[in-house]
């Protein structure tokens, strides 16, 4: 599903990603975890697109398209999504406006008919159960005056309007208390398909007692220093992240 | 001087002419105000309240004036499509710078509602007029205002008397249509008394592509307790100069919303003077520009906080692209005696592009020691992060940008309080946005192009 080769990436001129491999098969859930600073961010803002970072190296292959050449939205209609550590309060845009909009796109790439006001609504009230979305949530405006847990709960929401292939979720337990936490993870879980796959981003194991991973990455320096199984989350639970230094020589 | 010199001699030449055609309370107030602008002449950009307009050149072009009032021959009722629908309201007319008579039309305001010409009503009620007219404009120093009172012979006028309410929105549409280029000056007065209530909407509308000048001057006053919404829609062409001058006088208790949307013209100056002359009286008053092209718009308030415990709300917002410039200047002057004012003034302004230009100029004076007063003012462009949050949602990069000029303005266009005209005024803005509005006269079926 996804292929990413010796990734490069910068930021004002500064490079972040110095040579990621990552290979993403239908139906998984990687872990990419790591100490702070080593580009965990960086790598699903690369992923999605965000036009602040400049990859100068290497390439993502998507179901057979190179991601590269795609705008951030082309990217989010084939199938990417990418839940904000940070989501972005938008007064006066209206979560109905801003969902009817991304969703009726998502159909005109398809080349689908728009939803008519009806079904719409009706979608909306489907997935709100999802992540158990307020009402009031929704008839607000964009993430604004959310509580940290809201804002994650709506990440999760939209990722239920749009139905990704691949969904990356950036640091989504940050900020979330246990009960908003089972929550979120709860809502990835119902998510969950045989074809769909998700990129888990996270600094703790907490979030990955819900979601189980199937295969985990250890992120350092931008490069991918180490990958195994579920049991790895327990490992650096343990030992932390100076382990993986002494492996690499650096302690 | 060159500019205004057209203007005297035709003035002389034509005095009893102008008269002639107007009513005798408008003719005794022409001389003081002909003679203050023979001696001051049009505003030049040298004066800091004009840095941003030339509007001396504006006024030295060729322009026809219409001071015999010849009739209009077409009736607008039958060619204009009202492109605010569903608020139903009272309509009335006034091409170039005469109200359009229609005998036809039955208006069923309620009993003692006075609507019409201000010159034929002045002339059937000079002492109810005499007590208002030119009272507010008389001491202003814009020479604008001032030839508008020496040119004037027609208008709008108003009057709802004490305690009644006019439920439906009463509108006045502003048409120029000429067939050369023109120079309109009308004149309105609205004279809201003590417990009633009226909402008038003002549409500027322009028939066809010329050079026309359109100075405006209109003058309201609001009776104890009352409420008053003036609502006004700039929606024209590029070709168009647009002056427009509004002076309101605030008794006490009394409420006004006053909201100034340019959705299209090429050249705009508002002036607003609004007088807090009663304790407890309170304005909101606001309004949006979205320019572009050579485009300019020009917003000049000033709120006069007579009388204490009053409050005051203002916020204004440009959408600027191409190599259009805005400007603000609002000023708000809380007198001595004025304690427990609030005043609380916003500007925020986005500019799309390197070339487009925003001005802006907040000031508060304040003589009082017991107020609540703030005045903030932006100039920016939109959020690069929020366009990329939109983006990866599927949202293209143009609708993303759409969606958040639609959010920008959205608190002004929820200062209209009447529903059905808030609905069409973001149907239109998003038209404007869109470049969808105008591409041919919005409005009008007389295909005169």
């Amino acid at each position: 599903m996804l292929e990413i080769k010796n990734l490069h990436a910068n930021i004002n001129g500064k490079e972040i990603l110095k040579g990621i491999n990552l290979v993403v098969n239908p139906g998984e859930v990687h872990a990419i975890m790591g100490p702070n600073g080593s580009g965990k961010s960086t790598l699903s803002s690369v992923i999605a697109g965000n036009p602040a970072f400049e990859v100068t190296k290497g390439e993502i292959i998507f179901n057979g398209k190179n991601l590269l050449d795609l705008s951030p939205e082309d990217r989010s209609r084939e199938g990417i999504f990418l839940s904000f550590q940070y989501p972005v309060e938008i007064p006066g845009v209206s979560m109905v406006n801003f969902m009817r909009t991304a969703v009726n796109e998502h159909r005109k790439y398809k080349g689908l008919e728009s939803l008519s006001a009806s079904d719409f609504l009706k979608l909306m009230r489907e997935k709100k159960e999802v992540v158990e979305l307020d009402n009031k949530l929704a008839n607000r405006s964009v993430n604004e005056g959310f509580s940290g847990g809201e804002k994650k709960r709506n990440e999760i929401f939209q990722m239920a309007m749009l139905e990704p292939k691949l969904s990356i979720l950036d640091e989504t337990d940050s900020g979330l208390d246990i009960d908003a936490l089972r929550i979120v993870a709860s809502g990835v879980n119902k998510l969950k398909t045989a074809d769909n796959s998700t990129i888990v981003i996270t600094h703790y194991q907490r979030l990955l007692d819900y979601i189980v991973p199937d295969i985990v990455h250890v992120l350092y320096k931008g490069k991918i220093v180490k990958t195994a199984g579920k049991e790895l989350v327990m490992e650096l639970e343990e030992k932390g992240y100076d382990w993986i230094k002494r492996e690499l020589g650096e302690m | 001087m060159l500019a205004e010199q057209q203007y005297i001699e035709l003035f002389q030449k034509y005095r009893s002419e102008i008269d002639s055609h107007a009513s005798s309370l408008m003719n005794e107030e022409r001389a003081f105000s002909f003679d203050f602008f023979a001696k001051k002449g049009f505003p030049n950009q040298r004066d800091e309240d004009f840095l941003h307009i030339n509007l001396e050149k504006q006024f030295s072009n060729d322009y026809g004036m219409n001071l015999k009032a010849v009739d209009f021959k077409v009736d607008p009722y039958k060619f204009f499509r009202c492109t605010v629908p569903g608020i139903n309201s009272h309509m009335f007319f006034v091409i170039n710078d005469q109200f359009y008579p229609n005998v036809q039309l039955k208006y069923e305001l309620p009993q003692g509602v006075i609507a019409g010409s201000l010159r034929e009503m002045s002339k059937k009620y000079p002492e109810l007029i005499r007590s208002y007219y030119n009272k507010l404009a008389k001491n202003t120093t814009d020479t604008t205002v001032h030839f508008n009172t020496a040119f004037a012979q027609d208008g709008f006028f108003l009057y709802v008397p004490k305690g009644v309410v006019v439920e439906k929105t009463i509108q006045l549409v502003n048409m120029m249509y000429g067939g050369v280029d023109m120079m309109a000056n009308s004149r309105n007065l609205i004279v809201i008394e003590e417990g009633a209530s009226a909402k008038l909407l003002v549409c500027g509308h322009a028939m066809e592509e010329r050079s026309y000048l359109a100075n405006r001057v209109t003058e309201v006053f609001v009776g104890k307790g009352a409420k008053y919404d003036h609502y006004k829609l700039e929606n024209t062409n590029e070709k168009m100069t647009n002056v427009g001058s509004l002076f309101v006088s605030q008794d006490q208790e009394s409420e006004v919303v006053i909201s100034e949307i340019t959705l299209q013209n090429g050249l705009t100056r508002n002036n607003v003077v609004v007088n807090l002359d009663g304790e407890y009286s309170s304005v909101v008053l606001g309004g949006m520009a979205i320019n572009d092209c050579h485009q300019h718009t020009d917003t000049h308030t000033i709120i006069n906080h007579n009388q204490p415990n009053c409050s005051s709300k203002e916020l204004y917002k440009y959408v600027l692209d191409g190599e259009a410039t805005g400007a603000f200047d609002g000023r708000i002057l809380v007198k001595k005696d004025a304690q427990k004012t609030s005043a609380h003034q916003t500007n925020r302004n986005i500019c799309l592009n390197k070339k487009a230009k925003m001005y802006t100029k907040p000031h508060l004076e304040i003589y009082a020691d017991d107020v609540s007063c703030s005045h903030g003012a932006t100039v920016g462009q939109l959020d690069d992060s929020t366009v990329f949050y939109l983006r990866s949602r599927g949202i293209s990069e143009v609708e993303a940008k759409m969606l958040l000029m639609f959010a920008f303005v959205n608190d002004v266009e929820e200062l209209i309080r009447v529903p059905a005209l808030q609905d069409t005024i973001r149907l239109l803005v998003e038209k404007r946005f869109r470049g969808e509005l105008n591409k041919k006269c919005e409005g009008c079926s007389s295909h005169c192009k």
